[in-house]
């Protein structure tokens, strides 16, 4: 493969992953507080909606990002208030946030625009533009680096950079303060947290309204960043790869990083090549395609180390 | 008021709208919903044409799943409508259920193949003519010699819109390369702006710069993609140069508005059998119109003309993939 092929395979497997990797995030937050969500889907879907809708009203792409987020947020209270307050089912619930998104967005879109469902096409400041990074053009001619930096690190927009910034975040609020250590204890033992004098209610809110606001980026950058307008169902199930991803990196931010990295390196191969022949044998672009999926149940499975999720997932707290 | 009078007025009445919904025709759209700016939005128009012009009144279902498809038919055969008129190839199987139990209403199906029922009307459309003249204006005005295909869901029909389109690219020029990528193998490949964008992206780096897309939604991704990259895409199904004035060479216009125009009008009386709207009685063209007129030099109408008035006349063949799920050309 030549060098510059893979520059620019890496550089669309970097902006695949972006929005995995906020999703991902995103569940790592809600997971490890001991709320499973499958509503991550929903909540990139109905941010993506009211981004797009509100930067496209507006034209001004962070009332979009703003907008975007609240409604993420006020998804994620729903799903708390439905698993933490009233101690429902999380699965039912998750799935019932992606319903109510999937169908919410397309009723608004087309009431509000008369687009069937879609918003008009961004253009200006209502979307993210590529920021270069400086000394960008000048190093472009060096060998090797120039290529990597000029190419593939620069030129991505300002939530992608946010997105790799989240990750040393993630890991230093979830691992090195007060906050996170009971984050962690509350999806381990909530009863060991409630003893000691502290609110599970409380932290597994955080948790959740954590979870919005990463959502709401994911959301924001697919229909502002990446695509310039909102078009029904457009998250394609990246909710779902990205709660394969948090599983494959077994709920841990930095293997998170690696997982979304290869999750979007394997779409962006797809992308690029329909068929790759690898020893004689030809791999179809489907194989590509369902290969995240594949490998998430080989690591369930257990034949790749262990996936143990947090011991409290998925079960209501009830105070004795 | 006595009984027997009661009795007389309300039969009736109940006569009176049976017949009224005999006489109303019913279109179901496909999954992609009644306003995608595409193929369903043209079907919509061709009813709400046939109105306007007969004053009459029709009855319509957007589906929401799979499983709705032979229930919206049923009802609506039920109900009396006659024409049913269906808007996509997935109704083909459930179709051929369905009008076995139902001998005296009239059903067409755009896009769809149900060969032996008498009371089905197969409309389908010459694509690959389309599709080969819009192949022949991309390999005109592409300068790097390298044009993209973006297909939306991997089944036959979208293979007929590719293959046509690499004929018609290698008729011009037969050392072009045409960068072929489909999007996906489930219906969300018809919903996905950001995995079209990616394709065309990565289609620009390989050097394409014009690129043609067959993909619904998708496809608003990848033209949106061609002109953020500087070059030049074409639309499918409706005309799409509008979308991004400057940025789209042209369209493959597909009349599905005029399929069910002409259905609804043939009303109770509509023929079963195959009707083909091809180049020769304009139910696929070309769109030129505003905002492409500066795209589009004499020279390349000229020679797409020509074509056009060739494969009317049948001098031209161009392959049709659904004939034997096959492409001469890569």
């Amino acid at each position: 493969m030549e060098f510059l092929v893979l520059i620019q395979v890496l550089d669309s497997a970097l902006r695949l992953a972006v929005p995995l990797l906020f999703c991902s995030l995103a569940g790592l937050f809600s997971e490890r507080a001991g709320i499973f969500d499958i509503g991550l889907e929903g909540k990139i879907l109905i941010a993506a909606f009211f981004a797009a809708a509100t930067a496209s009203v507006s034209g001004s792409v962070w009332v979009g990002l703003f907008f975007g987020i609240s409604a993420s947020m006020l998804f994620s209270l729903l799903h708390g208030l439905a698993s933490i307050t009233f101690r429902g089912n999380q699965l039912i619930s998750g799935v019932a946030i992606n319903f109510l998104a999937a169908g919410l967005t397309v009723l608004i879109g087309q009431s509000w625009f008369k687009l069937g469902g879609r918003t008009p096409s961004l253009s200006g400041n209502a979307r993210f533009s590529e920021i270069t990074l400086p000394f960008a053009d000048n190093v472009s001619n060096v060998p090797i680096i120039g290529p990597i930096y000029s190419e593939l690190l620069s030129g991505h927009t300002a939530l992608a950079y946010l997105a790799i910034l989240m990750v040393p975040i993630s890991w230093y609020i979830l691992f090195r303060t007060r906050f996170g250590l009971r984050l962690r204890a509350v999806g381990e033992n909530p009863a060991a947290v409630d003893t000691a004098g502290i609110s599970v209610i409380q932290l597994r809110y955080l948790a959740v309204i954590i979870c919005g606001l990463l959502c709401g980026l994911a959301g924001a950058y697919l229909a502002t960043g990446l695509a310039a307008g909102f078009v029904k169902d457009m998250s394609a199930g990246r909710g779902f790869i990205a709660l394969a991803a948090l599983i494959f990196a077994k709920w841990r931010p930095w293997h998170i990083l690696s997982a979304t990295l290869l999750f979007g390196l394997l779409e962006a191969i797809s992308n690029r090549f329909q068929n790759i022949e690898i020893l004689g044998i030809i791999l179809p672009t489907q194989l590509m395609q369902a290969l995240p999926y594949i490998l998430t149940v080989i690591i369930l499975a257990g034949f790749v180390g262990k996936a143990t999720p947090p011991l409290a997932g998925g079960v209501p707290y009830i105070k004795e | 008021m006595n009984i027997k009078n009661l009795i007389t007025s309300a039969a009736t009445i109940l006569s009176l709208s049976a017949f009224s919904a005999l006489a109303e025709p019913a279109l179901i759209y496909d999954l992609g919903g009644k306003f995608d700016k595409s193929f369903n939005e043209m079907a919509f128009s061709g009813a709400e044409r046939w109105k306007a012009d007969t004053g009459g009144s029709y009855r319509e279902i957007e589906l929401s799943s799979e499983a709705q498809r032979e229930q919206a038919l049923r009802r609506f055969a039920e109900n009396g409508n006659n024409p049913i008129v269906m808007a996509g190839f997935a109704f083909s199987t459930v179709l051929g259920e369905v009008a076995k139990d139902y001998p005296d209403t009239r059903f067409a199906v755009i896009d769809g193949y149900v060969p032996d029922q008498s009371n089905v009307l197969n409309i389908g459309f010459t694509e690959h003519t389309g599709s080969y003249l819009v192949g022949m204006m991309a390999a005109m005005k592409s300068e790097t010699g390298t044009v993209g295909f973006i297909g939306g869901m991997d089944i036959p029909i979208i293979s007929r819109f590719g293959c046509g389109y690499v004929q018609g690219v290698k008729a011009v020029n037969p050392d072009a390369k045409v960068i072929y990528n489909m999007t996906g193998t489930t219906p969300s490949a018809w919903n996905d702006p950001v995995k079209g964008g990616e394709l065309t992206k990565a289609q620009v780096s390989q050097g394409a710069d014009v690129v043609y897309h067959a993909a619904g939604g998708t496809g608003v991704g990848v033209l949106q993609a061609a002109a953020d990259a500087g070059i030049l895409g074409i639309g499918v199904d409706s005309n799409q140069n509008y979308m991004h004035p400057g940025s789209v060479l042209t369209s493959m216009v597909k009349r599905v508005d005029t399929g069910v125009y002409d259905s609804f009008k043939a009303g109770a009386d509509l023929a079963g059998g195959f009707a083909t709207l091809s180049l020769a009685n304009g139910g696929i063209s070309y769109a030129m119109d505003e905002h492409n007129v500066s795209l589009v030099t004499k020279a390349m109408v000229d020679a797409v003309e020509e074509a056009k008035a060739h494969i009317i006349s049948g001098e031209l063949k161009v392959h049709d993939y659904m004939s034997d799920n096959g492409c001469p050309v890569k």
